[in-house]
């Protein structure tokens, strides 16, 4: 059998260099697009095979050869496979949006000679975060993401930007000095950073002290991720960067924090002594994300709150603990990055075509613009789970998952999720009837949108109508996702053979010393 | 020295307690400048937090210069290394993000939150709002506090003083 390995780090490497790339070349912003639209595409096709071929055993790489855990190694296994898809082709539509809006507006000029790196360089970090196989590396990955994120969110430097990038970046700072303390404590406690080797030795410390790291690593993983009491932050920052930057993050950057709380919580703490807590946490943010979209008049901070509250559902799966809620879970992940991007990729051409985001100052699109009524109307639906949309499946799965649990809190939870649903579906319909039906207060602008632009918007609809037409194989992939998560010991095996902590040599230096003993041994004969 | 000494080193404890500390409430003010003080501190904090981490000092870890059980762990060491270059970077961009601040609006401030600045000034079209108890001040009512509180969206409509619905 071939050995696919060398392709797990591609996805770090490529964008990584062509952002060094693009950084050099920012005289020739036409070669700067082709160089970031070639290496998207690349990482899109690298992450698709892997989504193939980690289907098997995950594939690991030894960064620099040095085994683990004293080195640095790279897991793709189906969860960080699936995550890596998805983020690559919502990447490289926003970016060929983006590229679009950049024409159109004919910005040849200096922001955009910086967004190519940047946009790479944030590429890269998410990637490293899915791939990453010890805790410290998936630190490494976030900032590497989140320092590209201050970047792009406040491109440009207006007073308005400055301003919500300020809370923005300093609370991600206190998050990750958060993390970093988790990890003094995890390496103070066990004596290692790596996953696989975190996950034999953590069962066997004072249980008081594994609640405390997994409080920590939570407390660090929930800001990111934007979950209830630590979410306030989202809703300030989000609307107003520019659409596609908005988009991306929205679509990726909490999603990243809820990869990394279903691993560590799957992995490491697999005893879920948090679930209660958790299943409290993820009622309180759907409920109270999205009576805060209820009460918007601005669709882009609409779209923020819902964005809050459907963080809670995939907390709910992870909350459940079972291999049904990680399946519905993992499912619900991957929809709502690509249903929640395309949402403000089109508020984005709302916006471009009305002027405003206001739903008070909006009105009557559906008649001069029919395509964008469709491209809103189509992800709406699918964001609050109409059937036969992929919301819908995701939702069943994780309803199902919670009635499995029969539990009294469960029951709430399921309870407390149709309620989340149903005012999802007023919400975007008020903002649909609003922005798209009302006769409009006062005369609309009507700047014509460009076709390069709705296209990667319409592409990105299309994919998440893909998804529920690719849901019967999607969904058999996530559940046998949540089969590895549960089983724990395939990743455990693929990282660590011997479960221990090894000679840590990698193979190469293994032949070696094999070979040296053989001339040793040879010496003595001669 | 003691190859059996595990537990910490009190002095570091008190400092990264001390840098904690200072960085908490330095990170709670409303001047970006300071945050990024208290940024520092707390990174650094951090930092000593995982060198104690890595247990007992001791020798380089270098195979044939220390005995292997003298030897210092130098992973940490390599983690607090990564650790202080992405914190001094974050600092920069925090410094660059305070001055450019200070460039548009001539002050450094952390601004208020969107949704609280909206309901504060829908407070102060409320003419039944309460009065407010908690003030710094002692002539303040919440309806001033609100009418004082800094704008910056430039579409906010002049907030009516608490006087002219009376």
């Amino acid at each position: 059998m071939t050995d696919w390995s060398w392709l797990v780090p591609l996805p770090v490497v490529l964008p990584l260099s062509a952002a060094g790339l693009t950084l050099a070349l920012y005289r020739r912003p036409r070669v700067q697009r082709v160089v970031t639209v070639v290496t998207l595409t690349a990482v899109l096709v690298v992450a698709a095979a892997l989504l193939v071929l980690a289907d098997g055993a995950p594939l690991v790489v030894e960064v620099g050869n040095w085994a683990a855990p004293v080195g640095i190694n790279l897991v793709a296994d189906r969860l960080s496979a699936l995550m890596l898809t998805v983020s690559a082709a919502v990447t490289l539509c926003v970016l060929l949006y983006s590229l679009a809006q950049g024409q159109a507006d004919g910005e040849n000029d200096a922001p955009i000679s910086i967004f190519h790196p940047t946009y790479l360089a944030l590429t890269a970090g998410v990637s490293n975060a899915f791939l990453s196989g010890d805790l410290f590396n998936i630190y490494v990955g976030f900032e590497i993401l989140l320092a590209a994120s201050y970047v792009l969110i406040t491109l440009g430097g207006t007073g308005e930007r400055i301003r919500a990038g300020t809370i923005y970046v300093v609370v991600a700072i206190i998050s990750s000095v958060l993390f970093l303390v988790a990890i003094g404590a995890v390496y103070a406690a066990t004596g290692t950073v790596n996953l696989a080797q975190l996950a034999v030795r953590l069962p066997e410390i004072d249980p008081g002290v594994r609640l405390v790291l997994q409080v920590m690593l939570l407390l660090a993983f929930g800001i990111k991720a934007a979950i209830f009491p630590l979410s306030s932050w989202l809703p300030d920052s989000y609307p107003t960067a520019p659409a596609p930057v908005t988009a991306v993050f929205a679509g990726l950057l909490t999603k990243v924090g809820v990869y990394a709380i279903i691993r560590t919580q799957s992995l490491l703490f697999p005893e879920g002594r948090l679930d209660d807590v958790l299943m409290w946490l993820a009622l309180a943010t759907m409920l109270v994300g999205i009576l805060g979209a209820v009460a918007q008049d601005d669709v882009k901070r609409l779209l923020s709150f819902t964005l809050v509250s459907h963080i809670g559902f995939m907390v709910f799966g992870i909350a459940l603990g079972s291999q049904a809620g990680w399946t519905a879970a993992i499912f619900y992940v991957a929809h709502h990055i690509t249903v929640q991007t395309a949402l403000f990729l089109v508020v984005g051409l709302v916006e471009r075509f009305g002027g405003t985001t206001s739903l008070d100052r909006l009105g009557g699109l559906a008649k001069t613009a029919p395509v964008l009524a469709v491209l809103f109307f189509v992800p709406a639906m699918n964001l609050a789970g109409i059937p036969p949309l992929s919301g819908f499946l995701g939702k069943v799965g994780l309803l199902e998952a919670g009635v499995a649990q029969a539990t009294p809190l469960a029951y709430l939870l399921v309870a407390g999720s149709v309620v989340t649903s149903l005012l999802t579906l007023y919400a975007l319909i008020k903002a649909w009837n609003k922005a798209f039906w009302q006769t409009p207060p006062a005369e609309l602008p009507r700047t014509p949108v460009p076709t390069s632009m709705a296209v990667p918007a319409g592409a990105l609809v299309a994919v998440g109508l893909a998804l529920t037409f690719l849901a019967g194989p999607l969904y058999a992939y996530t559940e046998r996702a949540a089969v590895t998560l549960a089983e724990r010991d395939p990743y455990v095996r693929a990282v660590l053979p011997d479960l221990e902590r090894g000679q840590g040599e990698s193979a190469d230096v293994a032949e070696q010393a094999v070979e040296q003993d053989e001339a040793t041994v040879g010496g003595e004969d001669g | 020295m003691n190859a059996l000494v595990t537990s910490p080193n009190l002095v570091f404890v008190v400092t990264i307690a001390v840098l904690f500390t200072v960085g908490v409430y330095l990170v709670l003010e409303r001047s970006l400048t300071r945050v990024i003080i208290g940024v520092a501190l707390l990174g650094n904090g951090t930092n000593l937090l995982i060198l104690v981490a890595g247990g007992r000092a001791g020798g380089p870890p270098i195979v044939g210069v220390t005995p292997e059980d003298e030897m210092s762990d130098p992973l940490p060491q390599a983690l607090i290394l990564t650790a202080i270059v992405i914190t001094l970077g974050l600092t920069a961009f925090l410094l660059a993000m305070a001055y450019r601040s200070w460039q548009l609006h001539r002050h450094d401030e952390v601004q208020d939150d969107v949704e609280d600045r909206r309901i504060a000034r829908l407070a102060a079209r409320d003419e039944r709002a309460f009065e407010d108890a908690d003030t710094d001040g002692d002539t303040q009512t919440l309806d001033e506090e609100a009418a004082l509180t800094r704008d910056e969206t430039d579409e906010a409509e002049p907030v009516p003083t608490p006087e002219a619905g009376r």
